[in-house]
C-alpha cells in the first residue's frame, strides 16, 4: 500500500521518535474528537465552541507558543508544525483547521510586537481555547494590495477612532479581538499600523459570509468599524510600522498552507487508489488501465516534489535563513499540486466522487480558497520575481 | 502504593503485517512500531490509580532492544513517573521476560504489577502468569475492572462463562483485558516532558538472569488467501452445497 496517506510520505531524516509520538497522539485526538463529526459541522456551517478547550488540552493550540502564556515551546520545531498541518488535513474538512487554528495568524503579531500587558491579556485565554483572535487585513475595496488599505485610525487623545471595513475574515464571527491593519498615516505602506481591536467595542459590527464554495465549517465575516474608539495601548508595534508586522507574519502562514495543501493532495491520491483497486471496468480493475495508472504516477510525482520542497523550506527556517521568495513559490507549487491531484482523483472516482460526503469532492471545492487565500498564486509569483531582483 | 507497569514494543495495530520472503519472521523493515495496546491499557489504569490518589508512583518497564525506550517514553508521556529498560537483544521468550521482570520486582518492591494480558505480536498470554508464579504473588488475569480497598485488590475478570470477581492480597499481579479502560491521548506538553523523566537501563547480568532460548521458529507464513465465491443457480443447489460441501446443515 505505497499510495496511502502514510506510505506516500517521503522519508525525512529530521523526524525523531518524539515527532512520531506527537503524530500518533494528535491523530488519536483528531480521530476521536474531530473526524467523526467534521462533515456534519461542515454541513451545519459551525464548529462547537467546546472544541477549542479540547484542542488546548491536547497541546494543539499552544504548540510553538511561549510557555509563559500557556504554550509549549521547548523542543518544538518546524517538523512538529509539518506533522500538525498534515494531521489537521487528513480528514479533509478544510473549514475546521482554518477556524480552529486561526489564532496562528491573529496571535503572532501580538506576541512578536505587542506590549507585555497586551500579551498577558490576550495570549493565555486564546491558547487555552477560551477566547478567540483573528487577523483583519483584506478590505472590500482591495485585497492583496495591503499598502493601499483604507480603514482609518485617527488619533484622538489617548484613543484611536477607527472607521472602515474588513472582509473575508476567517474566524471573524467568533473573534474577541481582531489584529487589524489600519491607516494611521499618509498613503502607502508607510502609513499603515496594526491595532488590536476588541469586538465588544462600541461601533463594531459584523455579518457572516456563510455562502461559500468551501470551508463551510469556518466562520468567515465582514467587519464594520463605525467610530470605534480603541485605546492607544492597543497599538501592535510602532505607529506607521504595521506593514513590517504584516509581512513578517506571512512566511509561517504560507508554510502551514503549503503543508496542508500537500497533505490534501495526498488524501486525493489515497482515496483514488483505494477506489481504482476496487472498481472494475472493461473486465479489469480500474487500476490496471494504463490511462489511469499514469494519473497515479503523475500525482505521486508532483506530491514527491512538493514534499521535498517543503522540507527544504522548513530546513531553511530552522537554520534561520528562510527565503520569502522561495516560500511564496512553494505556496504556488502546493496549490498547483493540490489542484492537479483533486482533478485527477475526481476523474478516477467518477460519479461517486461527484456526490457529497467524500473527501475528494470537498477538497476539489476547497482548492481555490487555498490558491487565493494567504496570497494568491499571482501575487506569490510577483513577490518572488521581486525577491529575486529581476 | 507503588505500581509497576510492563510495556512491550510491537508492530502498530494498524499495520498490515507481511511475512519475510524466506519465511523466517514477520517483516519489520520500515514498519511503524507502537506500545502493545494491552500494555497501553495497563499504563492508563496505573495512571488513573495515581490520579485517584491510590498510587504514589508509576514505573514503566520494558524488556527489549534500545528502541523499546520509545515505548517507555510513550508510557511516560501518558503519565508514568519513571522508566526502566532491561536491555536484551532480539525477542526473548515469555519465561525470560518473566524472570527479568522478577528481577525488577525484587529491586523495586511494587505493591501492584499491571501487565497486558498478551502482546499482539506473539499472542503468548504467558508473561503475567509466569511472573505471578516466580514472584509468589496472587494474580487477577483478564481484568475488566480493578479496585483497591483496605489493602486488598478486587479484580473483575473476563472468563468464558461471564465475569468472575476475585479478591487478592497485595502485592498482586493484574493483566488487562480490552474493556478495562480506554487509554487517553498524551498531550504535546506531556510528550515533551517525558523526554526529561528518569529512565534507567539494566542488563540481564545485573539482574542475575541468563537469557536462554527454548523455542525455534520453524516458519512464518501468511494465512491462505480466501478463494473467490461462486453464484449458485437455485435454492436446491444452495441447500445441496450447504449439506454436502460445507457440511453445515
Amino acid at each position: 500500500m505505497s499510495l496511502d496517506f502514510d506510505s506516500a510520505r517521503l522519508p525525512n531524516p529530521h523526524i525523531r521518535p518524539e515527532h512520531e509520538e506527537w503524530r500518533t497522539h494528535l491523530r488519536r485526538f483528531i480521530d476521536t474528537e474531530i473526524a467523526p463529526f467534521a462533515e456534519d459541522w461542515d454541513e451545519a456551517g459551525e464548529i462547537p465552541m467546546d472544541l477549542w478547550p479540547k484542542a488546548a488540552a491536547v497541546g494543539l493550540l499552544g504548540m510553538g507558543y511561549p510557555e509563559a502564556y500557556g504554550g509549549t515551546s521547548e523542543g518544538i520545531d518546524s517538523w512538529h508544525n509539518w506533522i500538525t498541518n498534515e494531521e489537521l488535513n487528513r480528514f479533509a474538512v478544510g473549514g475546521v483547521p482554518a477556524s480552529l487554528m486561526v489564532h496562528g495568524i491573529g496571535l503572532p503579531p501580538v506576541l512578536n510586537w505587542g506590549s507585555e500587558a497586551m500579551k498577558q491579556m490576550v495570549a493565555p485565554p486564546v491558547l487555552a481555547g477560551e477566547k478567540h483572535i483573528s487577523l483583519g487585513i483584506t478590505e472590500p475595496g482591495g485585497g492583496s494590495d495591503v499598502a493601499s488599505l483604507r480603514t482609518t485610525a485617527v488619533r484622538d487623545g489617548d484613543h484611536y477612532i477607527v472607521n472602515g471595513s474588513k472582509t473575508y475574515i476567517t474566524g471573524g464571527m467568533r473573534a474577541n479581538w481582531v489584529s487589524t491593519a489600519v491607516r494611521t498615516g499618509g498613503d502607502g505602506a508607510g502609513g499603515v499600523s496594526m491595532l488590536l481591536i476588541p469586538t465588544d467595542a462600541e461601533g463594531f459590527s459584523r455579518t457572516s459570509l456563510d455562502r461559500k464554495q468551501g470551508w463551510w465549517a469556518s466562520d468567515t465575516a465582514t467587519l464594520y468599524f463605525d467610530n470605534v474608539r480603541v485605546p492607544v495601548e492597543n497599538l501592535i508595534g510602532e505607529e506607521n510600522r504595521g506593514f513590517l508586522v504584516i509581512m513578517t507574519n506571512f512566511n509561517s502562514e504560507r508554510m502551514f498552507m503549503a503543508a496542508s495543501m500537500e497533505a490534501l493532495g495526498r488524501v486525493c491520491l489515497e482515496d483514488a487508489a483505494n477506489w481504482a483497486r476496487e472498481r472494475n471496468t472493461f473486465g479489469k480493475r480500474l487500476a490496471d488501465h494504463q490511462v489511469i495508472r499514469h494519473k497515479f504516477a503523475m500525482m505521486k510525482q508532483k506530491l514527491n516534489a512538493t514534499q521535498a520542497y517543503i522540507r527544504v523550506c522548513y530546513e531553511s527556517m530552522e537554520n534561520g535563513n528562510a527565503n520569502p521568495g522561495d516560500i511564496a513559490l512553494l505556496k504556488v507549487q502546493a496549490s498547483e499540486t493540490m489542484e492537479f491531484c483533486a482533478r485527477e482523483a475526481m476523474q478516477i472516482l467518477g460519479g461517486s466522487g461527484y456526490m457529497r460526503g467524500n473527501r475528494v469532492e470537498r477538497i476539489y471545492r476547497e482548492v481555490r480558497v487555498n490558491a487565493i487565500g494567504g496570497g494568491s498564486e499571482e501575487i506569490m509569483r510577483d513577490l518572488a520575481a521581486r525577491q529575486y531582483g529581476l | 502504593m507503588k505500581v509497576l507497569v510492563a510495556v512491550k514494543r510491537v508492530v502498530d495495530y494498524n499495520v498490515k503485517v507481511r511475512a519475510k520472503a524466506d519465511g523466517s519472521d514477520v517483516d519489520l523493515n520500515n514498519v511503524k512500531m507502537s506500545i502493545n495496546p494491552f500494555c497501553e491499557i495497563a499504563v492508563e489504569e496505573a495512571v488513573r490509580l495515581k490520579e485517584a490518589g491510590t498510587a504514589t508512583e508509576v514505573i514503566a518497564v520494558s524488556v527489549g532492544e534500545k528502541s523499546c525506550q520509545e515505548q517507555i517514553r510513550t508510557a511516560l508521556a501518558l503519565g508514568a513517573d519513571r522508566g526502566i529498560q532491561v536491555e536484551v537483544e532480539g525477542s526473548p521468550e515469555p519465561i525470560v521476560v518473566a524472570k527479568l521482570l522478577k528481577g525488577i520486582v525484587d529491586k523495586e518492591s511494587p505493591d501492584l504489577i499491571i501487565l497486558g494480558k498478551q502482546s499482539i505480536d506473539g499472542d503468548n498470554n504467558q508473561t503475567g502468569q509466569m511472573l505471578g508464579a516466580l514472584a509468589g504473588m496472587p494474580q487477577g488475569t483478564f481484568a475488566s475492572e480493578i479496585k483497591v480497598e483496605d489493602g486488598k485488590l478486587t479484580v473483575i475478570r473476563e472468563v468464558d462463562g461471564g465475569m468472575q470477581t476475585v479478591s487478592l492480597n497485595l502485592p498482586a499481579i493484574v493483566t488487562t483485558d480490552l474493556r478495562l479502560n480506554e487509554p487517553r491521548y498524551a498531550s504535546l506538553p506531556n510528550i515533551m516532558k517525558a523526554k526529561k523523566k528518569q529512565l534507567d537501563v539494566f542488563t540481564p547480568e545485573e539482574l542475575g538472569v541468563a537469557v536462554t532460548s527454548h523455542l525455534t521458529v520453524v516458519k512464518v507464513e501468511p494465512p491462505p488467501e480466501r478463494s473467490a465465491g461462486i453464484k449458485v443457480e437455485s435454492v436446491e443447489q444452495l441447500v445441496d452445497k450447504l449439506k454436502n460441501e460445507a457440511k453445515v446443515i
